[in-house]
């Protein structure tokens, strides 16, 4: 399943943009916007997504390119952690008061 | 003109983890350049040529916004026009300090005959290949100049080269990209592209020719008539790759450094000018 | 404030429940969420309306970009005005999120099909105008945008969020703009009054009618697109624009408008709904006029971006070609 907006019908193809504000983080999704091939994508991209020093590097990604989980399913796809407290390190409580732990 | 500032956005006067709006501290850049020292009636003459040339083509590139061909490019263009009036405004502001003048002394105030603009600047959006026909000349031009004024023996135009031809290489790029899509794209596009290069290619030459100033400013200013080679080098490529010729045909005179200008700059300036003439000595 | 769902006369299915649970929560809804039909319809036609007021918005300000006063003010404009660009394109990305293509929604703007604030339709004969716009137009805009920072559907409330950080500088320096008049000559003055007296009651009318007067308000109020009414958030605006009045020196143009001690509030006078319906109608000063600029850029721009598709067209078979050479 694609994500959501991307329409063949359209002259220009849509484009989901990612920005990494800083270096030390993840890029993250901002937005989306038209453009006729990945060149001018990303450049339009910062001409966009970064007029105020938003960024310092820029993913532009097709947007039909993406697949996303099914939301209809959603209850079913991420039950599975639920109850699996073991991976949280908070689940360890009778080391508490040792120190370095 | 740097100082830090705090702002803050209207905030909904609901508490809520969703939506919170406020804008984050920012310490704003300098808005212009400035130098250690005055400009001596030479060096402020040099900073009126590039400075005019700046204002006008960015003069020119704000009656793009809300007019482009898509959204996408209103921004692109926008943020050209931007670039390109950051410079004129630092440029004229350094020219003002040897007579006593703002940036708007010299923007609104001087006349047709004072202003020091190429002819190529000047020419008219046409439609979007002639802007980006000017846009690719101009921007190699720039390019090339900025690169070599860095080392200027004069601070403030070092500076503000410094600054700008970041900038510019930036245009420069913009420019490269569409003139291969419109060479390569539809028989119209390709037609228009071909019209607009020949339509701009006669203001070249101007752009390179060397006048008396530059032979008092050695170390100073950049000698025009130096950057031809690089600027033929940078555009050889995109031209062959987008299956372009070097229009041959027209040379027009030129004229613009001592004052001599197409027909259109009167226009162009009635129009930049009206409000403010129109009030003298208010502030705005 | 209630907000409680209508309940279905019927069982509800599944995912409606889920939807109504995520709203009386006051979570986010997502793009491939279930949401009934009513729901999508409603912020289709609301993000697109607002995308398209910020394009057609552009008009009456990019109207002084070349005759700008000073080079600080022309380099302030065109970035407002490019802002407003941007913005546009936030709302478009939003609302093709929920299956709207943005070719479609800009044919049914230039088709004079889609609505678009009204206010755009107003002309802009003098510069104190940028002034006005900044301050009372964009002061409303904001008043307006900030609560819909937390509408229930994610990509809008995020894309308004996004739009009301960069707003905050438009109202002030529209601000900005009136306080130099105000402080410079007779001329000036005059100008920046004039202009206030003209923008203030549309500025006011851009709340939308008045709230039992509102025929969808209810409906996005209980489904969190909306958290205010029209006349609250209008109350909200003029008792912001009282004291800012008095800063600037300007007068509000409503004999009327008094402070009301019982409540705390200003009371303004009657809003003349009559203009307001008949700009809303078509017959305000500019409406073909916008539609047609909007329609020629539209237009004057087609060989272009048919261009540019073509060349990605040819880059890609391209690409094609020489990867089927090389294996």
């Amino acid at each position: 399943m694609t994500t959501p907006g991307d329409s063949a019908a359209e002259l220009w193809p849509l484009w989901e943009v990612f920005v990494r504000s800083n270096r030390g983080l993840s890029h993250v999704h901002v937005g989306s916007l038209h453009a006729p091939d990945e060149t001018l994508a990303v450049r339009n991209a910062r001409d966009l997504y970064t007029r105020r020093s938003e960024g310092v590097s820029v993913w532009v990604v097709p947007a039909v390119a993406i697949t996303t989980s099914d939301p209809d399913a959603k209850g079913a796809f991420f039950e599975s952690p639920a109850g699996k407290n073991y991976r949280h390190a908070s689940y360890y409580s009778k080391s508490e008061g040792v120190k370095h732990l | 003109m740097s100082d830090d500032t705090t702002a803050d956005a209207p905030a909904d006067t609901h508490g809520d983890d969703h939506g919170h709006v406020a804008v984050d501290i920012t310490t704003l850049d300098a808005e212009l350049i400035e130098g250690p020292s005055d400009a001596t009636a030479d060096i402020a003459e040099y900073a009126l040529w590039l400075g005019d040339d700046s204002l006008i083509l960015a003069q020119q590139l704000g009656a793009w916004i809300s007019r482009a061909p898509e959204l996408e490019e209103d921004v692109a263009l926008g943020n050209v026009a931007l670039d390109l009036i950051g410079h004129a405004r630092s440029l004229l502001h350094y020219a003002g300090t040897a007579s006593n003048k703002t940036e708007d002394d010299l923007a609104y105030w001087r006349t047709e005959p004072e202003f020091r603009s190429l002819h190529i600047v000047e020419q008219p959006n046409g439609d979007f290949a002639h802007t980006i026909a000017r846009q690719f000349i101009v921007s190699h031009y720039l390019f090339e100049l900025y690169s070599r004024l860095r080392a200027s023996a004069d601070a403030t135009l070092a500076a503000i080269a410094a600054k700008a031809v970041k900038e510019v290489d930036y245009h420069r790029d913009h420019s490269n990209q569409w003139v291969l899509r419109l060479a390569h794209g539809t028989d119209e596009s390709r037609r228009r592209m071909i019209t607009a290069l020949s339509d701009l290619w006669p203001y070249v030459e101007e752009i390179f020719r060397d006048d008396p100033l530059i032979d008092r400013l050695e170390g100073v200013a950049v000698r025009p008539s130096s950057l031809r080679p690089a600027f033929d080098a940078a555009i050889a490529p995109v031209l062959a790759e987008a299956e372009l010729e070097i229009p041959r045909g027209f040379v027009a005179s030129g004229g613009g450094r001592t004052g001599n200008h197409s027909e259109h700059l009167a226009f162009l300036l009635a129009e930049m000018q009206v409000l403010t003439r129109a009030h003298p000595g208010a502030s705005w | 404030m209630t907000s409680t769902i209508t309940p279905a006369t019927s069982a509800i299915s599944v995912e409606e429940q889920q939807f109504n649970d995520l709203i009386e929560a006051d979570s986010r809804i997502e793009p491939r969420d279930w949401m009934p039909e009513g729901y999508r319809k409603s912020l289709v036609r609301q993000i697109s309306q607002h995308a398209h007021s910020e394009i057609i918005g552009m008009q009456p300000e990019s109207n002084w970009i070349t005759r700008a006063p000073s080079l600080k003010r022309k380099a302030i404009l065109m970035a407002k005005v490019q802002d407003e660009a941007g913005h546009g394109l936030y709302l478009y990305s939003a609302a093709q999120t929920l299956g709207a293509t943005r070719d479609d929604m800009t044919d049914a703007l230039i088709a004079g099909k889609a609505r678009y604030s009204s206010i755009f339709n107003y002309p802009t004969p003098s510069w104190a105008d940028m002034g006005s716009i900044g301050w009372l137009v964009d002061g409303a805009a904001i008043c307006n945008q900030v609560p819909l920072c937390r509408a229930s559907y994610g990509p809008y409330g995020r894309a308004m969020v996004r739009i009301c950080k960069e707003e905050s500088f438009h109202q002030r320096q529209g601000f900005e703009i009136l306080l130099e008049l105000m402080a410079g000559n007779e001329e000036q003055r005059q100008m920046a009054q004039d202009s206030v007296n003209r923008w203030y009651w549309p500025a006011l009318m851009m709340f939308g009618p008045p709230d039992d007067d509102s025929p969808n308000s209810a409906q996005s109020m209980a489904w969190k697109i909306k958290r205010h009414s029209n006349d609250e958030l209008r109350q909200r605006f003029v008792n912001m624009l009282v004291p800012q009045a008095a800063v600037l020196g300007v007068t509000l143009p409503d004999p009327d408008l008094h402070f009301n001690e019982e409540t705390q509030q200003w009371d303004l006078g009657e809003i003349d709904w009559t203009e307001f319906h008949e700009v809303l109608a078509g017959r305000g000063p500019n409406n073909a006029q916008r539609l047609q600029r909007r329609r020629d850029a539209h237009e004057d721009g087609q060989w272009v971006r048919e261009a540019a598709a073509a060349y990605a067209r040819k880059q890609s078979a391209l690409t094609t070609t020489l990867e089927m050479a090389a294996s």
